[in-house]
């Protein structure tokens, strides 16, 4: 990083510290706030150094507070993606801009996403602007290397209010992929995979448990290096969720003992076979990130793909959280219409909004800071021209951390200025 | 003026679909169908419309797809045709009357990019049937001999409201085939589901995939200056090609021309019977499209993708070339960099064809839902478009660019009945189809069972059990 780099951050840094100190009430509004407050039908949301100061109906607007009018708008959290790549690359297709895979054969579970991530990326304030706040980003794998990755590698929480911190807790996820593609890795069969997993499981027990051993080269052959047993250690020990990627019901039944036998915390992806097997998911207290739109076999291990998929698992008991569709997340402003597809499908509203708020939170162990519009919370919020579901409505303030976001990307710089080309220019008047 | 060219690329297409008579040459004896381009019969559809009887939608909210909205309206179907629609018409005895108060009323969605059938589910590669990467000139192949018609995806298009779309073979060749357009029907063979008299599209492709592919094997092209000399080399050749086959009718000596399928389907261009539909995403790349479409004397149909066509947009639409193109699709390669959410509307705003495309099994079901994307990101703009204009994005524009607008793409009497009734405004995201009609016959309706998916790979499948 250069001199006038830093100097550039810096500036912005210190721009940005009046911002977060101001108050400001948001008046006018209905509040979903999917905590404590429940919904608030119109009312008043004030937000002070950066946190929830204060929402309900009979809320007063402080002497000193900037006021914004929401002119009978929505106010939501801001939105959780539970899976997603913003950061970590910008344009899949030119492989240098893109760090979201490795392919290291001597790297596996180490890998660490939130190393390496780039708060500049064109990607992130179009993603803020279908509401999205924080993500859970998410490594993937690739398998150019020969496919001798086990794991992906470690998932982090970032904030995308675009500072140069925007790692918010790293290392709160471990990825591994099962069921098809996890069996190709694994050597051609599923129960190979399985195997694998249990052994190497079994070396991590065995190295946490012997690391001066270790040291002195007395334990037996471990598969994995040393940075990748010391990953996975967190793993074994409870302590840091698996996001296992599986559809069939089949895999799921497998992964959900293999879960409980070795006593690994897990969350399931995908899962677009899930609704066959939804008590055995509840009852394992099994949380699931999943697709809403994804109705079609795509493959051998999705013949049961069906629309209505979040709302059978929420029926059941499940804690769902909704991931943007295809697009590696180019198309996470998709997020709130995937979630309106789903209450289109039978999903209450209410769950419906709580899997791309509080639910994702609290998978990730982040619900105490984000996630809902409580007191004393982050305040990522969103106010919405109507509802957030809706391609109609429109965003018409994001604030990360009480920082109010632009509501401009690189592409709407790019219409703007073709409009001034045009002839009418920007006022729709031919 | 590109309505009539249309129109006579119909009427040369609709001929083709029969055994077309003899051709007028001074040759004593006619050439067998199969070795004259003229002749051949090729895959004639056998699409027969399902039985109906006349329906009225009563009270509905109709987008005609003309630019108009029609609140408390009906619209009379009759012999798979619209009879006449209007608010507070009367509904004659022997109709059935649905109810569609408090719903709305659209025609069929068109989705004028799938691969459906063509790269079938599941995704195996024994189902991956619409690249023929083998040639970076690969306009012999014919999508409709790649189609199959178990695809699970026409199934889930049907019941999302899709009543015809344009197959069409991948895009990492510079010709990478023919179209063929469908009626999204069930039925066991392609010709059962081919679009009676729709003419023939010829998929070309600029930029990133064949200078990708062919640069990958280390051979031309390996750059866009190398994808524009193979456009050129055939253009050539196929001019050549067809002035052989004029000379010969026309002298009617000597032997005829041999036939080559893919100077053919280039001919065909050249002739103005096959409609060239260009996936093609840059700006600057279009306009080099445009220019060697001058330089030869054909016309571009479309612009597929066509993400950057807000850059250009009053020159789309002087050239009235359509742009199909998504509202939130961009990032992955360079070429789809600077995709905006406004493109479809900039494209309205200057009088252009916009027209909102899927290529995608998931995205076909909700074209309507990507149109109310491009239109709500215009309406940020300061563009201001009505719901009832932008329902052409997925209706009639699309019916325009396939050359069947003719007979479908809007609610007027005559055409055909190929209508979706909504259970809410169709730029809601909670907006699903109820019922849909394919030339005035239900083909979906999500009360009934009768209508649950067709395809046969799903038969005996797990997880099929309950009705969807």
């Amino acid at each position: 990083m250069n001199a006038q780099r830093i100097a550039a951050l810096l500036a912005a840094l210190l721009a940005s510290a009046p911002v977060a100190a101001q108050t400001i009430a948001i008046t006018n509004v209905r509040i979903l706030s999917m905590g404590r407050a429940g919904e608030v039908e119109r009312g008043t949301l004030v937000i002070r150094d950066g946190r929830i100061a204060a929402l309900g109906a009979g809320v007063a607007t402080p002497a000193n507070a900037r006021v914004i009018d929401g002119k009978g708008g929505v106010v939501t959290p801001g939105f959780v993606l539970a899976d997603g790549r913003m950061g970590l690359m910008d344009v899949s297709q030119v492989p240098l801009s893109v760090d979201r895979a490795q392919h290291n054969p001597s790297l596996s579970a180490a890998f660490d996403v939130s190393q390496g991530l780039n708060p500049d990326s064109a990607v992130i304030p179009v993603a803020r602007l279908g509401g999205i706040t924080r993500a859970i980003l998410a490594p993937e794998y690739d398998d150019q290397g020969g496919r001798t990755l086990q794991f992906a590698g470690q998932a982090a929480a970032v904030d995308l209010g675009q500072r140069a911190d925007m790692v918010m807790r790293p290392r709160v996820a471990m990825i591994l992929e099962l069921g098809e593609n996890g069996a190709e890795r694994a050597g051609g069969a599923r129960g190979a995979a399985l195997v694998e997993l249990r052994a190497t499981l079994a070396d991590v027990r065995d190295y946490a448990r012997r690391r001066a051993a270790y040291e002195r080269g007395q334990t037996r052959d471990y598969r994995l290096s040393r940075a990748d047993l010391e990953a996975l250690v967190p793993v074994v020990e409870g302590r840091m969720p698996v996001i296992v990627s599986v559809d069939r019901a089949s895999d799921i039944v497998e992964i959900l003992a293999l879960a409980r036998e070795e006593k690994v915390k897990i969350i399931l992806d995908g899962a677009a076979e899930g609704w066959r097997v939804a008590d055995r998911i509840a009852q394992a207290g099994v949380p699931v990130i999943l697709d809403a739109r994804l109705d079609l076999p795509g493959s051998f291990e999705q013949l049961g793909a069906r629309n209505d998929n979040a709302a059978r698992l929420f029926a059941a008991g499940v804690t769902i959280a909704i991931k943007d569709g295809e697009g590696g997340s180019y198309r996470a402003r998709e997020l709130r219409y995937d979630t309106g597809h789903a209450v289109a499908h039978g999903l209450p509203y209410a769950a419906a909004l709580a899997a791309i708020t509080i639910n994702p939170a609290r998978m990730f162990g982040i619900d105490d800071r984000i996630g809902s519009l409580d007191i004393g919370k982050d305040a990522d919020v969103v106010l919405w021209s109507g509802d957030p579901l809706e391609p109609l409505s429109q965003p018409g303030a994001v604030f990360v951390k009480g920082i109010e976001q632009p509501l401009t990307t690189r592409q709407t710089e790019l219409r703007d200025r073709y409009l001034a080309k045009q002839p009418w220019g920007g006022t729709g008047a031919p | 003026m590109r309505h009539a060219t249309i129109l006579a690329a119909l009427a040369l297409a609709g001929c083709a679909a029969k055994p077309a008579p003899g051709p007028v040459t001074a040759s004593s004896k006619p050439l067998p169908a199969g070795l004259d381009p003229s002749r051949d019969p090729g895959f004639p559809s056998r699409y027969v419309a399902r039985p109906q009887t006349p329906v009225a939608l009563v009270g509905a909210t109709v987008l005609t797809g003309t630019g108009v909205e029609i609140t408390a309206g009906t619209v009379l179907v009759r012999e798979g045709r619209i009879e006449a629609v209007g608010a507070g018409l009367l509904v004659p005895a022997g109709y059935t009357k649905v109810d569609a108060r408090g719903r709305w009323v659209t025609p069929g969605v068109i989705d004028a990019h799938s691969h459906l059938g063509v790269y079938a589910h599941p995704g195996v590669p024994a189902n991956d049937d619409g690249n023929e990467l083998t040639d970076p000139n690969t306009a012999q192949v014919w999508a409709e001999h790649s189609v199959w018609p178990q695809d699970p995806g026409f199934d889930t298009a049907r019941e999302a409201g899709v009543t015809a779309m344009q197959i069409l073979p991948g895009s990492g060749n510079l010709f990478g085939g023919r179209s063929v357009t469908l009626k999204n029907v069930p039925a066991d063979t392609v010709q059962g589901m081919k679009f009676p008299g729709a003419p023939y599209g010829l998929k070309m492709a600029c930029g990133e995939n064949p200078k990708r592919v062919y640069g990958a094997k280390g051979r031309a092209p390996s750059t866009r200056m190398g994808n524009v000399a193979g456009y050129r080399a055939a253009w050539i050749n196929a001019a050549d090609y067809a002035r052989k086959w004029d000379k010969w009718r026309a002298e009617g000596k000597g032997d005829p021309p041999k036939r080559d399928l893919q100077l053919d389907t280039l001919a065909g261009v050249l002739k103005g019977e096959i409609l060239v539909q260009n996936h093609c995403y840059r700006a600057d790349e279009m306009a080099i499209m445009i220019d060697i479409a001058r330089e030869f004397g054909y016309k571009i149909t479309a612009f597929h993708h066509a993400t950057e066509a807000y850059k250009i947009a009053p020159l789309l639409a002087r050239e009235g070339i359509c742009v199909a193109t998504w509202a939130n699709w961009w990032g992955y390669k360079m070429e789809v960099y600077d995709a905006i959410e406004e493109n479809a509307a900039m494209i309205e705003r200057a009088g252009g064809c916009a027209v909102i495309h899927s290529d995608d099994g998931t995205l076909i079901q909700h074209l309507n839902q990507e149109a109310a994307v491009a239109l709500s990101a215009g309406r940020r703009a300061g563009i201001r478009i009505s719901e009832a204009e932008a329902v052409k994005w997925f209706t009639a524009n699309p019916a325009k660019m396939l050359g069947i607008a003719d007979r479908t793409g809007s609610i007027e009497p005559g055409k055909a009945a190929d209508l979706v009734l909504w259970s809410a405004n169709p730029f809601s995201i909670y907006a699903l189809a109820d019922r849909v009609w394919i030339d005035g016959a239900t083909v979906y309706d999500r009360k009934d069972p009768t209508y649950r998916r067709h395809s046969d790979f799903l038969l005996g499948q797990p997880g099929q059990e309950l009705p969807r």
